[in-house]
């Protein structure tokens, strides 16, 4: 059994295929849906986090690729410019997940990927922009 | 026994100065007692890393051939407005200006990605920066546009200028409203769902000197990375707030104005920064050293996070109708733990200040006066203190009430 986030990608035409359920129904994943963004005229984004047999997830990626959804390993999507930061530690309250937390005693910052769920707002919050989105 | 700080100088040019951070002499005096402390340390080093607002710089570019006069006309500089009312070439830049075409808060919240701070730091990084004028001409600056390139290597005068930094003490911020709020504080989250603050406490200048024995005009401090002074009380001093028996204030009180030669400092002390939902502006590194003149001096630089408090203030509405409630109040222990309880909620605390810069920069002033390249300065005047009765005055609006006099007021005054 393993667990991993993913952001998932779709094209329009698909908006109205059961693509999650079937990731459920013939791959026997649990899925949480950790944010989504779907529009008629872009298609779909979604950060999920997928856990199941460590086969069984990577036939459903495959199987999602071949449908025509792209998908990638979450801990790329937000990224930390260490060397930008300044370790203020304004981003600690605002982040939801916790991805973002000082050291007790040196109160030097680190960011942990695994944790981030990709919601974003460190981006919009960060004075001096050390946090980035890469797709 | 007291010393002076020429006998500190000597010292240092002599090699033998003892040297610490203000995070170190806490250790000290609780390890050998404050009398064998101040025998044993010449100088305690401060610094602090935070926005500060009240920023900016002045340059003389040169004069252009033909030459131009920018006073009572326009300038920017990477298409951020700059103050023209001076002389030819002299130009001030606040750090949170904006650029014109910035849509600010409209939509709201703003991300003002770029400002009058930013370009700061850019200047003082070297790189080339975009300064467009118009002016009115006359027969002597006979020019009415120019756009080119500066830089710092070829300007005048480069002059980091603050009004007001290095605020003593600060309050903490919290949002007892149902909505998110974008503050200077931050964004604070409804319900008290959050609190920020900003000094860095112990390692704090003004925290160390809480009655501004040492600290005055003239002071040499560590500035943006290079050498620069205190020039004057930052506006805004207000040395009166009730102080508790260790006599650091419990909210702002004092505050300082700084000048240095831009030209020495570093864009990693000069950052440029923006606030989401409330605008640009600079962060800006201070280390101040405070001599060791007697056991009065080591005792205040002892000081540690949990004798230091400040209020919690609500910023929905009390901070913008400038109502003097308070929530209680909290001591820098507890905010850098990352936990505070306000009206018997748990509440995150996160900084908006770092603690990390501000003791590297601490360190760094540590490691220039044990090098005997920076020497202390005796102050020429002293900061108002507490017993000066300056105080941190409300502005008093006064009806404009018969616009038609006032006009004919003014123009009665012109030739």
């Amino acid at each position: 059994m393993i667990s991993q986030r993913i952001v998932i990608k779709y094209p329009p035409r698909l908006i109205e295929e059961p693509v999650l359920c079937r990731l459920t129904r013939e791959y026997g994943l649990d899925f949480s849906i950790l944010r989504a963004e779907v529009a008629p005229d872009t298609g779909g984004l979604m950060v999920l986090e997928i856990s199941g047999a460590p086969e069984h997830c990577k036939e459903a990626i495959e199987k999602l690729e071949s449908q025509g959804v792209s998908t990638q390993r979450l801990s790329r999507d937000v990224v930390w410019e260490e060397a930008k930061c300044t370790h203020c530690g304004l981003c600690v309250t605002l982040c939801p997940s916790g991805a973002l937390a000082p050291d007790e005693h040196s109160h030097r910052m680190s960011f942990d990927a695994d944790s981030c769920v990709a919601c974003e707002y460190c981006t919009y919050i960060c004075p001096v922009q050390a946090m980035r989105v890469q797709f | 026994m007291p010393k002076t700080i020429q006998e500190i100088n000597e010292k240092i040019k002599a090699g033998k100065v003892v040297v610490v951070n203000a995070e170190e002499i806490i250790d000290l005096v609780e390890s050998e007692g404050s009398q064998k402390a101040a025998e044993k340390v010449d100088v305690v080093t401060t610094g602090t890393f935070g926005p500060m607002c009240s920023s900016g710089m002045y340059i003389n570019t040169g004069h252009p051939k033909p030459r131009i006069k920018f006073g009572g006309g326009r300038c920017s500089l990477n298409d951020v407005p700059a103050y023209t009312g001076f002389a030819a070439v002299d130009i001030y830049l606040g750090c949170t200006a904006a650029p014109d075409d910035d849509p600010r808060n409209k939509p709201h919240p703003g991300r003002f990605p770029y400002g009058g701070g930013h370009v700061i730091e850019e200047f003082v990084d070297g790189k080339d920066i975009r300064l467009v004028a118009e002016a009115y001409g006359t027969d002597c600056y006979p020019s009415k546009k120019l756009e080119t390139l500066i830089n710092i290597n070829d300007v005048n005068e480069a002059v980091l200028f603050n009004p007001r930094n290095a605020y003593q003490n600060y309050n903490c911020a919290v949002n007892l409203s149902d909505k998110t709020i974008y503050t200077y504080m931050g964004v604070l989250k409804p319900k008290l769902g959050n609190a920020t603050y900003c000094s860095a406490g112990q390692l704090s200048p003004l925290l160390n000197d809480p009655f501004y024995r040492t600290i005055g005009l003239g002071t040499r401090i560590f500035l943006g990375g290079g050498i620069g002074y205190v020039v004057w009380q930052g506006t805004q001093h207000n040395p009166t707030v009730k102080r508790k028996p260790n006599g650091v204030p419990e909210g702002p009180a004092g505050t300082l104005a700084v000048l240095g030669d831009l030209k020495q400092m570093r864009g990693d002390y000069l950052r440029g920064a923006s606030f989401y939902g409330y605008g640009a502006t600079l962060i800006v590194g201070i280390g101040v050293p405070i001599p060791i003149l007697d056991e009065t001096m080591v005792r205040f630089t002892a000081i540690r996070d949990e004798d230091i408090y400040t209020q919690v203030v609500d910023y929905s509405i009390a901070y913008p109708e400038r109502l003097p409630d308070t929530l209680g109040e909290v001591s820098y222990r507890e905010l850098r733990r990352g936990r505070i309880t306000v009206q018997g909620k748990d509440v995150p605390t996160s900084s908006l200040s770092s603690y990390p810069v501000a003791l590297q920069i601490a360190d760094q002033l540590k490691e220039w006066i044990q090098k005997g390249e920076f020497l202390l300065s005796e102050s020429v005047a002293t900061l108002p203190g507490a017993e000066s009765g300056v105080a941190f005055r409300p502005m008093k609006e006064k009806p404009i009430e018969d616009v038609t006099d006032e006009m004919t007021r003014r123009k009665g005054v012109l030739p």
